[in-house]
């Protein structure tokens, strides 16, 4: 008889005492263990929950059987129609997932039941917004072989391009003002299929459709520094105005006549190979094989060049497993979706601290297969990680925060040429926020050699590095000091943050702003989490 | 005359000469001044020395987590996790066609000679299993870890093929080499002898419908003075519940050979007794059942002491000797066995006559 199987661990908050080993933490393309001061709070995810046994009849089922006021797909298709199938770019999920991709099991799914129904004229678009173009390779991982070489040579499978003049079309207006620019083809289609991957809380809903198929001037209303200012935080759809106004411009789509499927799946946080099983263990609990691993892979790791280290994490896929499909009407679906969100990644937390401590990994969603800059260092720990909460966040108002990671002065020049630019021009005269957008944000939006390259090569669009410093911008506002530890002195002084050698040095210059007895909490993340701050 | 020279020390100097004769690294150091100091402070234990080498061997960057065992926050309760072995262990490979085929391999070329060299047992009563079909329980008496070797090598073959020991879970499953042993060289599975566990009873039963005969000794344990001990109702538990009959055995003289205590053996003669099949009635109380089984095994051990006519007579009359012994305790009870057997250490002479008490 075998063991009964244990089942998935809630999150855990730990109190660090004198018997508590020392902390992994991210450092980049590589790991720091550091031993924390006694009373330190370490948060630890939850482990991964069970995934679906047979995701592809969850799929079925979920077509057959939509959510809210909608009717199952077979009875939305129709021979001579107009289909297109929209999915999530190269973003999501992260780091990406080992093959099959959820996408591909589902857009396969939807594809069978057109082909049965008889729906000839399909179209599939890569909901990138402003981000880069995917890639052939990327595109085939994410939608699989089948569907690329069935849709791609008649250039039938592409990416979105928000900057088409004859691809966009404008769907109105919110009662607020802000213009919904849309994809062409997927408004004058008679059903659009929205293919997600929900990550985090963030994801999903009418976002994939208002920004994953908009343009510059759609985005602009909700990505903009007074917006995220508001939304505390972004993760939280109740508490975001930044929710708030893609769920308005929804409301202009559907009004303006577009049909939405939405399909959303949730996935577990089984982020890493088991090669690598140590980064979602409690380092108390690591046996002698972890312990073995993690030595092999730290020691390996620092005597490799940068760029070798990136190649090999950037090749690593997550074995993330689907936890949950949901199909048909847009806010019914994502109802459910964040309840499988939640229930995977929320760790209930009590109270705040005056230092946050984070270690940044290798990837964050703007750097898939590419460098991560020092903007999206920034983006990755004050935008994303810092964001991750519900209430309150972690950290007080004029609190510290202490991120880990080596903030190299290096950009991948085809994926992050704007980035260079700000970088060197904006981020020299002024890191606030407000400023930079009045000053510069349009000049780098309209910039027509930033806009060929978003639509010709494989660039980011002009005015992304500014989306990516808005991001972190409620952060900015809310934290006293932000220092990183281990990170190049002159990226992080250009940042406008504090650089620090050892952690032990960064919690002393913590104290001249809260204190000589400050109360400390890291996060041990990835894999990803969320904290209900009470 | 004392000399006004100053007493040298054995260990001086001796830093330099080792440096200069072996050139070793580790002689880099003042070693004698370390020696002194550890001399003045006295002996060291073992875990001292360890310390002292690993802190003198391994550099800093390799002391501590992660290159030793993680220590373990204290305000983190322990979980325990689910043991593998005991009731735990999983058995149910050894019964496989390759484990099988393994096993018959080891009993017919390693167990049955070292029993017949060791214990010359004399199998009596085989004409009594005449057209039973598996499959069935063997219930026997128990003195001795001989016991299953012996009962497993006396079975005939079309039983033996498909036996199965119910082994102590605490004794035979306590360590994995044991239990891997265990289970592939004598086919046997776990139960647990110190309380009533459903697992155990539920995995027997499956063994049984699946169509293996078990080897079980009902006293749970062997006795610790020869005499038997209470013989609990788990076998005749699986035999109401499963319909399958058990066959009493009788076992004599491995508490000579292999008594409880030694793990060495001697040799000896022992003998093995099988009764009647005892078929389970209709509802029948599986605590009435075993003492049906206990009944059965004085009656086959009646028989060796005598003969079967005489023990077929004392059975009659109701006057078939105990199993455990007389009603009385202490030095008598074990000297009322000695009976029994010869008084010599060896069991080869013939069983001395005595009247006493």
């Amino acid at each position: 008889m075998s063991a009964p199987k244990r089942g998935p661990r809630p999150g855990f908050v730990l109190d660090v005492d004198r018997s508590t080993p020392p902390t992994l933490m991210w450092h980049g393309e590589g790991f720091r263990l550091e031993r924390m001061p006694v009373g330190t709070r370490v948060i630890y995810a939850p482990e991964p929950i069970d995934p679906i046994e047979d995701p592809r009849a969850a799929i079925r089922d979920a077509l057959a059987n939509p959510v809210g006021d909608s009717q199952p797909l077979q009875s939305l298709l129709f021979s001579g129609m107009k289909l297109t199938i929209a999915f999530d770019d190269i973003s999501l999920p992260l780091p990406p997932m080992e093959r099959p991709d959820i996408r591909q099991m589902i857009i396969e799914e939807v594809l069978d039941v057109a082909a049965t129904v008889g729906v000839d004229d399909v179209e599939l678009i890569a909901a990138l917004a402003l981000h880069r173009r995917m890639t052939e390779d990327e595109l085939r991982h994410a939608v699989g072989d089948r569907v690329y070489d069935a849709f791609a040579p008649t250039g039938k499978l592409y990416n979105h391009d928000a900057e088409d003049p004859d691809g966009m079309v404008f769907l109105g207006e919110t009662k607020h003002g802000e213009q919904v620019q849309f994809s062409k083809r997927a408004a004058e289609s008679d059903l659009l299929v929205y293919v997600n991957i929900n990550l985090v809380a963030m994801n999903g809903g009418w976002k994939s459709t208002a920004t994953g198929l908009a343009g510059y001037s759609g985005i602009r209303h909700h990505h903009n520094v007074e917006t995220l200012r508001a939304s505390k935080s972004i993760m939280d759809k109740d508490r975001s105005k930044f929710h708030d106004i893609n769920w308005r411009m929804g409301k202009v789509i559907r009004e303006a006549g577009v049909k939405i499927f939405q399909i959303e799946s949730t996935i577990n946080n089984d982020a890493f190979p088991s090669a690598m099983n140590f980064l979602q263990k409690r380092e108390w609990e690591w046996t002698a094989r972890d312990r073995a691993s993690f030595i092999a892979v730290s020691k390996t790791l620092d005597r490799l060049p940068a760029r070798t280290k990136r190649g090999i994490f950037h090749a690593t896929k997550a074995p993330h497993k689907m936890t949950s499909v949901q199909a048909g009407e847009v806010e019914a679906v994502h109802e459910l979706t964040i309840a499988q969100v939640h229930k995977q990644q929320l760790v209930h937390v009590e109270g705040q601290t005056d230092i946050l401590t984070m270690g940044l990994p290798y990837i964050g969603p703007y750097n898939v297969n590419s460098i991560m800059n020092p903007v999206l260092v920034m983006c990755l720990g004050l935008g994303y990680f810092f964001n991750l909460y519900r209430k309150k966040p972690l950290v007080r108002e004029g609190g510290v925060l202490i991120m880990s990671h080596p903030t190299p002065w290096e950009f991948h020049p085809v994926h992050h040429p704007s980035y260079i630019d700000f970088f060197e021009q904006v981020l020299s005269e002024t890191t606030d926020p407000i400023e930079m957008e009045k000053r510069f944000e349009k000049s780098f939006a309209e910039d027509e050699w930033y806009r060929h390259l978003y639509r010709t090569s494989y660039a980011y669009h002009g005015v992304h590095p500014f989306y990516m410093w808005y991001w972190g911008s409620h952060a900015l506002q809310h934290l006293g000091k932000v220092i990183i530890v281990g990170g190049d002195p002159r990226s992080v002084k250009r940042l406008g943050f504090t650089p620090a050698s050892t952690m032990r040095d960064a919690l002393e210059m913590a104290s001249d702003v809260v204190g000589s007895n400050p109360t400390i909490t890291h996060i041990h993340n990835p894999p990803i989490f969320m904290c209900e701050v009470d | 005359m004392a000399s006004d020279k100053p007493t040298r020390s054995p260990l001086e100097g001796l830093s330099e000469r080792l440096r200069e004769r072996v050139g070793h690294p580790l002689f880099g150091t003042d070693i004698e001044s370390s020696l002194q100091a550890l001399l003045r402070r006295g002996p060291l234990n073992a875990g001292e020395i360890g310390s002292a080498a690993k802190r003198r061997l391994l550099p800093q960057a390799f002391r501590g987590f992660p290159f030793t065992q993680p220590t373990w926050p204290s305000g983190v309760s322990r979980e325990l996790e689910r043991s593998t072995l005991g009731t735990n262990f999983e058995t149910e490979w050894s019964r496989d066609p390759w484990a099988a085929a393994v096993r018959a391999g080891i009993v017919e070329t390693i167990v049955r000679p070292g029993v017949t060299a060791i214990a010359r047992p004399t199998i009596k009563g085989l004409d009594r299993l005449d057209g039973v079909v598996g499959p069935v329980i063997f219930a026997g008496n128990h003195h001795s870890h001989l016991d299953s070797f012996l009962m497993l090598t006396a079975i005939p073959m079309v039983f033996r093929r498909k036996a199965v020991i119910v082994a102590g879970a605490d004794y035979w499953f306590d360590k994995r080499w044991k239990s891997v042993l265990s289970a592939l060289c004598l086919g046997a599975i776990p139960i647990e002898r110190k309380r009533v566990s459903r697992d155990s009873s539920d995995l027997a039963i499956k063994v049984l419908r699946d169509g293996h005969n078990l080897i079980i000794f009902p006293e749970g344990g062997r006795s610790n003075d020869g005499w038997a001990g209470e013989f609990k109702p788990g076998a005749a538990f699986l035999s109401t519940r499963t319909g399958v009959p058990i066959v009493p055995v009788h076992l004599f003289g491995t508490d000579v050979v292999l008594p409880k205590g030694t793990n060495i053996p001697k040799r000896g003669h022992t003998t093995v007794t099988f009764g009647l099949p005892i078929v389970p009635s209709e509802g029948e109380d599986p605590r009435k059942m075993s003492v049906r089984v206990e009944t059965a095994i004085a009656q086959l051990a009646d028989e060796h002491r005598s003969d079967w006519w005489t023990a077929k007579r004392n059975a009659a009359k109701g006057e078939t000797p105990s199993l455990q012994g007389p009603q009385t305790t202490g030095w008598r009870k074990a000297w009322t066995k000695t009976a029994e057997r010869p008084l010599a250490s060896s069991t080869n002479a013939e069983p001395s006559k005595r009247s006493w008490p």
